[in-house]
């Protein structure tokens, strides 16, 4: 029973038949929750960014005023921090890596200079640099909180000593840098990727966009069992 | 000769200029001013311990120059109180008994803590809010609380562990020692200096009070305390809150004072190099990014991509 059961393919994931044929990627609940997580994360960065350097301090004029933007981005990490593991939890099955993820890997630098997709491995409803993505924000966003707790003083002040808080603030500004690395390589494949945007704003793509980059998955859609190894 | 002798230390405020402003400032937080066009006399507050009688006349004319309203506190059966610096207290006297190994005698160490003024600040390097933090030529380091955000970097950056965040205030602010800035600026010296009934605390140029200090550093030296000396760490610069001590070899006996303080690596590297390579790694990713789109070309589904997923989806079709 186990084995046929198809092994990433999420709740409300379903193919239409038609010309041409389209695929269900995200329900309403999920685009809803990552777009909440995206305006967080933006107004994150604002306020993030004006206390990260002089030369952006006028982003705190947007959250009327240094004072106001201190107050506001650790409240806006806790929703971002809530919002991300929402998605965490409905995807982390489906994250897992797998076989064939490997070789998908290595010939990946080939297909982003513009080389045959064709050549990679068949691939699940995530391919292995979303996989990669997935868990770096997932263990990121628990530093982020962390450390952001750290220099939370109005409520968490004596929990930590100052030596401690010199690191977390420093950790805190270096892991936010990569954070926006990592959500600068998200965004960029998703319009370098034609037609993955509409997975996350209609919840749907075409079938051939999963036929050319999550093939593995849209056979397991198409059959209802699990496809390979 | 009397039973109590002391040379009386020189007029508080000779040769301090009054008046100073924003012309005066030598660094300002998060951001840069132009070089003064004159620099100010360097002023310095000496505190010398070997005369503290520990009697918190300085704590109170802080308070009351400072116009600052503490809660009445409780009694923790130690002299120490209050227990320590808060928003509403810029200095406290921190008293500790110890035995000096060499003589079997107990001493009571009382020292006066409060913000040493650094000459390299440690709060003024972390603070994220320009102007903020400012510090004039004549060495006083002071924070504005109009463009205080309350965010606590000082508290990260400073190596003697002075700022306090008025967390539960409507509106949190850093709060520190002055220098009494509002009073020498208009040629007086600082509250505590003017209350202390011993002469521990004296103020005037740093030259004078490092004078004043070599001077009672030689009287206890010819008393037998053989370390004396000037607590005027090179680590940040030297400091505008200077200490004589009996025992200067030893600092942290008086409460941990630290022996070398300077500011912390962590926030130098915090406050340096990682702002340049913050910059570098957004900016540099951004630029790939780009490049790759240009370069590489769209990643477009195929016509023959959607017969494909076709021809799959209707031979499931039964």
């Amino acid at each position: 029973m186990t084995t046929t059961t198809p092994y990433d393919v999420q709740p409300g994931d379903k193919v239409h038949r038609g010309d041409p044929v389209t695929v269900d990627r995200h329900t309403p609940f999920v685009r809803i929750n990552h777009w909440t997580a995206v305006i967080t994360m933006l107004l994150l960065w604002l306020s993030g960014f004006a206390l990260f350097h002089p030369s952006l301090y006028f982003f705190s004029d947007l959250f009327g005023g240094g004072e106001n933007t201190r107050a506001i981005h650790p409240w806006l990490g806790v929703v971002l921090f809530v919002a991300f593991y929402g998605l965490f939890f409905r995807f982390w099955r489906a994250c897992l890596f797998a076989g064939g993820d490997g070789g998908w890997l290595t010939g990946l630098p080939q297909v982003m200079a513009g080389g045959e997709e064709e050549k990679l491995p068949e691939i699940g409803r995530f391919n292995p640099g979303q996989k990669m993505f997935f868990w770096a924000m997932a263990i990121m966003l628990i530093i982020m909180l962390v450390s952001g707790l750290a220099m939370w003083d109005e409520y968490f002040f004596s929990y930590t000593t100052i030596e401690q808080k010199r690191i977390l603030v420093l950790a805190h500004s270096v892991v936010a840098i990569l954070v926006v690395c990592g959500v600068i390589v998200h965004v960029s494949m998703v319009i370098w990727e034609r037609g993955t945007l509409q997975a996350m704003t209609r919840g749907y793509v075409t079938g051939g966009w999963a036929w050319k980059h999550h093939r593995k998955w849209l056979r397991e859609l198409v059959t209802g069992h699990r496809v390979g190894a | 000769m009397a039973l109590f002798e002391f040379e009386l230390p020189p007029a508080p405020t000779t040769n301090v200029k009054p008046t100073f402003s924003e012309a005066d400032l030598v660094r300002r937080s998060a951001s840069n001013v132009p070089p003064p066009a004159k620099k100010l006399t360097e002023v310095a507050k000496l505190i010398d311990v070997s005369k503290c009688i520990g009697c918190k006349a300085c704590e109170v004319a802080c308070l009351e120059w400072n116009d600052l309203h503490h809660e009445v506190g409780i009694n923790r059966g130690v002299y120490d109180n209050p227990p320590d610096l808060d928003p509403n207290i810029f200095t406290v006297m921190r008293y500790t008994e110890w035995v000096n190994p060499e003589t079997n005698n107990l001493e009571w160490l009382i020292r006066k803590d409060g913000c040493m003024h650094c000459e390299n600040p440690g709060c003024l390097k972390a603070c994220p809010a320009p102007g903020a933090i400012v510090q004039y030529s004549n060495g006083i380091v002071d924070f504005d609380h109009e463009k205080c955000i309350g965010c606590g970097y000082c508290v990260r950056g400073c190596p003697f562990n002075i700022p306090r965040i008025s967390v539960n205030a409507e509106k949190p602010k850093a709060y520190k020692c002055t220098l009494c800035s509002d009073r020498v600026a208009v040629g007086q010296g600082p509250a505590c200096a003017k209350a202390c009934p011993t002469h521990a605390i004296v103020f005037g140029t740093k030259d004078e009070m490092k004078q004043h200090a070599a001077e009672r550093i030689k009287d206890l030296k010819s008393r037998g305390y053989a370390n004396a000396g000037l607590y005027d760490p090179p680590g940040v610069d030297g400091t505008h809150v200077m200490y004589v001590l009996h025992h200067a070899d030893k600092p942290e006996i008086y409460a941990n004072l630290p022996k070398d303080p300077k500011i912390s690596t962590v926030v130098e590297i915090w406050k340096g190099l990682f702002k340049y390579a913050g910059f570098i790694a957004v900016g540099g990713l951004v630029a790939v990014s780009f490049l790759h789109q240009v370069i590489a070309g769209a990643n477009r589904v195929s016509r023959t991509d959607e017969e494909n997923a076709k021809r799959l989806a209707e031979s499931e079709k039964q």
